[in-house]
């Protein structure tokens, strides 16, 4: 079989396609050499989380009708129900989280937390009139008070359930790696939790039911890249038994830097389809992802494994020392 | 591991073919699907309320008229008590969240306070029941917080099921119902567009009783005074309307629906109107047959919560246990009582607080973006791996689809609701088979880089990968697994099709690509990588 000129040229006559010919082989990034700076940044961004969710009082994060409840008003029209016109009209005259579902052909039930501008009381009132200007024949046909879909318990279970779900991964990381690697994971995962909650309260994405999902995957991911990672290092960490920690997390990372970028691409590729459409019911979902997978690469590299730099490693039966980073650093 | 094993060829071709056969009937029309042989799966997969559309609805249970019927029960009790301490007394009420009443004689207030220490059950802190008097001899009944607490948890644990009971006769797939708060029920039935459906059998209390009518006072209206011992209950809205009718019953139950061990829709031989078939247990049968055999002659009404269905002559003693209910039924209100009966009376009214409809057309506005979404994403993965690894990317993208075909099929086949947060987990999934892939091909290159022959290096490449590969699939899964079994609503989606994905994904990345390009070398004799 001739008609593999892939096989033919071999590495000493690069052709254009594939790519992977173009990621060199070996690359030499002192990852641990801006671990200082980006210990800064990622203390800066947690702060920053923080504030944003402080700074928005009642309000921390955008949360939706699911979390708040609010208010339902059922509409009708004469021919079949302008559903999109309706979502423009609310977002014009200032509704937050606006929920548009239709109801059969010729209904629809809005459902909103509240109006800026607007007293509680007199908002839907005010929505009322403003869409029965707007669109010729809608008759409001029932205004209620609707409680919150997620209710207190369904957090806390939801939270419990990932509570149990982080303990038992850091339990199995640390019978398959070691006890700082599964904490240096536990860290770096709070980090990203942190930062994702902060991204939705910065934003002021509406957080419904679906955002509950996007965190979650937001976390896989991120144990994913951590998992990686600490597989490499373990790995290497047994192939060179008298290098220093620092150099053998520095090999790891550049070895392992071609899947991390190609990997993290996919993954963002995956999510393209839905995030440059705004108008899309996956907007919200992809755009918090896309932000996590982001930062869940980051933390891999600058959370988890600092953790474990400061903390040291055992390598084989003797306790590594520990890497001074300068004062404030754990020695031993 | 690049070795071309019989059974490898038949694990890959196998899980294909069933991918392929479960995803199948989601992209074929109605018509196509209707002419399908019967082996064939049928099954779709299952949208959930947020995708397709449905109903969702809240309910509250009544706790005020669980805790006054309660107190009707505390009332009969306490006569009970008294009447053996040989008390006599006047004035009872169970009104106002408590019994009342005052004894006769003030010398017997000890004997009475010990008689009705009596009253009520016990509960995990003490007595259900506390029990108060003044010197004038005054008793007070009053249940204990806790008691109507654990009364009002009873009350929602039973109700959820008799509900799942009655939604599943009703034939409506994956009903999600569940305890909200401390009173409340969830109810969230995706595809069924209709809600009035649901709440006529969800929220009727569907409490059925056999009562004597008493015809030496015939009521005229609701206000009609009748003798204590006796009630005035409105008929059924008959169906063409007129004005309302009442009819005055003793209070005393003669059999209740609880005795009841089957119903169903029947026609009456001689008018060849549907009625409703019972059949009672045997003890309700042989009351039912005393009560038939003193009233011979006279009506005997049937109680339907609170409302009278018909009150028809007895004609002759009925004693066999078995016997049919006439009204004005049509066969569908036939057929949706016997349903209420057989799944058994709610232990309290439960009153409607949320309901929310989902258009199909905002649920199809969402799956079109979903899957449009999802088919972008999946053609850039496509486009990118191939660009970046050539023919072994082409490799990857075919098990890639593989995947997808699997995962499709898994779902459809145990018809797992898929929900937004289901597609989350979704591109999740995807996200981490290309990895799989990633890892497998970048070891591959580091082996061949340090010198081995292509082949070699290939194999090495999947040994050498496979430690990471199963330790980050494992801990996906202790995730996903934990959240599938404690989590609700959204999470619990969310982590059964990431469960699914872990598993699909992990099998085509590794066992199909292992098979292309074990070929791939079989046919081309390659000396050297394409991603070297």
């Amino acid at each position: 079989m001739t008609n593999t000129p892939l096989v033919a040229g071999g590495p000493s006559k690069r052709s254009l396609w594939p790519f992977i010919h173009f990621v060199p082989r070996q690359t030499h990034f002192n990852f641990v050499g801006l671990a200082p700076y980006a210990a800064v940044l990622s203390v800066l961004l947690v702060v920053a989380s923080a504030a944003s969710l402080a700074l928005h009082g009642a309000k921390p994060v955008n949360f939706g009708v699911d979390f708040i409840g609010g208010t339902k008003m059922e509409v009708s029209t004469p021919g079949p129900t302008p559903l999109a016109a309706i979502r423009a009209d609310l977002a014009s005259m200032g509704v937050d989280d606006a929920q548009v579902q239709g109801i059969g052909a010729a209904g629809a039930a809005i459902q909103f937390s509240a109006v800026t501008g607007q007293s509680p009381d007199a908002a839907p009132a005010f929505v009322q009139g403003k869409l029965q200007s707007a669109i010729p024949g809608l008759k409001v046909t029932g205004v209620s008070e609707v409680g919150a879909k997620v209710s207190g318990e369904l957090i806390w279970g939801g939270i419990g359930a990932l509570g149990v779900a982080l303990l038992l991964t850091l339990i199995y990381i640390w019978f398959r790696f070691q006890l700082q690697f599964g904490f240096g994971a536990i860290l770096a995962l709070a980090h990203d939790i942190i930062l994702t909650i902060g991204f939705l309260s910065i934003t002021r994405i509406e957080v419904s039911m679906t955002s509950i999902a996007a965190l979650l995957t937001v976390i896989g991911y991120s144990m994913n890249e951590k998992v990686i990672s600490f597989d490499r290092l373990r790995e290497n960490l047994r192939k060179y038994k008298t290098t220093p920690l620092a150099e053998v997390i520095n090999l790891s990372e550049n070895e392992r830097l071609s899947r991390t970028i190609i990997t993290g691409t996919t993954a963002l590729l995956a999510l393209s389809g839905s995030i440059f459409n705004p108008a899309s019911a996956l907007f919200s979902l992809t755009a918090t992802m896309a932000f996590g997978i982001l930062v869940g690469t980051y933390s891999s590299i600058y959370v988890a494994l600092p953790v474990i730099l400061v903390w040291g490693v055992k390598r084989d039966d003797e306790e590594a020392q520990a890497i001074k980073l300068g004062p404030g650093s754990r020695a031993r | 591991m690049l070795a071309l094993s019989r059974w490898k060829i038949i694990l890959v071709l196998g899980s294909l073919i069933f991918g392929i056969l479960f995803s199948l009937p989601n992209l074929l029309p109605d018509s196509v699907l209707a002419q399908w042989p019967g082996f064939l799966p049928h099954q779709r997969l299952n949208l959930g309320l947020d995708l397709q559309g449905g109903s969702s609805l809240l309910y509250e249970v009544d706790t005020a008229a669980l805790t006054q019927e309660r107190l009707n029960d505390l009332s009969a009790e306490a006569t009970q008590e008294l009447h053996d301490a040989q008390v006599t007394f006047h004035g009872l009420a169970s009104t106002g969240g408590a019994v009342t009443l005052t004894i006769d004689n003030k010398a017997q207030i000890d004997t009475a306070a010990s008689g009705l220490a009596k009253v009520g059950g016990t509960t995990t802190s003490g007595r259900e029941v506390l029990v108060a008097h003044d010197d004038a001899g005054n008793f007070r009944l009053t249940m204990t917080p806790t008691a109507v607490q654990q009364e009002t948890r009873n009350a929602v644990l039973q109700s959820i099921e008799i509900i799942r009971r009655r939604i599943d006769l009703l034939g409506t797939k994956e009903p999600d119902i569940r305890q909200q708060g401390t009173d409340r029920i969830a109810i969230e039935a995706p595809g069924e567009s209709d809600p009035q459906k649901l709440k006529d059998v969800v929220g009727q209390t569907a409490k059925l009783t056999f009562q004597l009518v008493d015809e030496s006072a015939p009521a005229t209206d609701a206000s009609t005074v009748v003798p204590p011992d006796d009630v005035v209950l409105p008929y059924q809205e008959t169906i063409g309307g007129g004005a309302p009718r009442f009819i005055t019953v003793k209070r005393r139950v003669a059999v209740d629906g609880g005795m009841l061990t089957h119903a169903q829709m029947g026609f009456n031989p001689q008018t060849n109107e549907p009625v409703v078939e019972f059949r009672l247990n045997g003890a309700g049968a042989r009351r039912f047959g005393d009560i038939t055999t003193q009233n011979v002659g006279h009506p005997f009404a049937i109680i339907l919560d609170n409302k009278v269905i018909s009150a028809p002559n007895i004609q002759s003693p009925i004693l066999g246990g078995q016997g049919e209910i006439t009204g004005n039924f049509t066969t569908d209100s036939a057929t949706q009582l016997s349903l209420l009966l057989n799944s058994g009376a709610l232990p309290a009214p439960l009153k409607v607080i949320q309901q929310n409809t989902v258009g199909a057309d905002l649920g199809a506005d969402a799956v079109r973006a979903g899957v449009i979404g999802l088919a972008i994403g999946a053609g850039l993965i496509f486009g990118f791996i191939i660009l970046a690894y050539g023919l072994f990317g082409v490799f990857a993208a075919m098990a890639l689809i593989v995947n997808l075909f699997m995962m499709f099929g898994a779902l459809s086949m145990t018809q797992a609701t898929l929900t937004l947060p289901g597609i989350a987990g979704l591109i999740l999934t995807m996200a981490v088979a290309v990895d799989a892939n990633v890892l497998i091909y970048e070891r591959m290159r580091d082996e061949a880089n340090s010198g081995r022959p292509a082949m070699a290096a290939a194999d090495h490449g999947y040994q050498r990968a496979m430690s990471s590969i199963f330790d980050a699939n494992v801990t996906t899964m202790i995730s996903a697994l934990i959240m599938f079994s404690f989590g609700v609503g959204p999470v619990k989606g969310f982590a059964w099709t990431l469960s699914i994905g872990v598993l699909t994904s992990v099998f085509s990345a590794i066992l199909v690509t292992q098979l292309l390009i074990g070929w791939w070398f079989r046919v081309t004799r390659a000396k050297t990588l394409p991603i070297a």
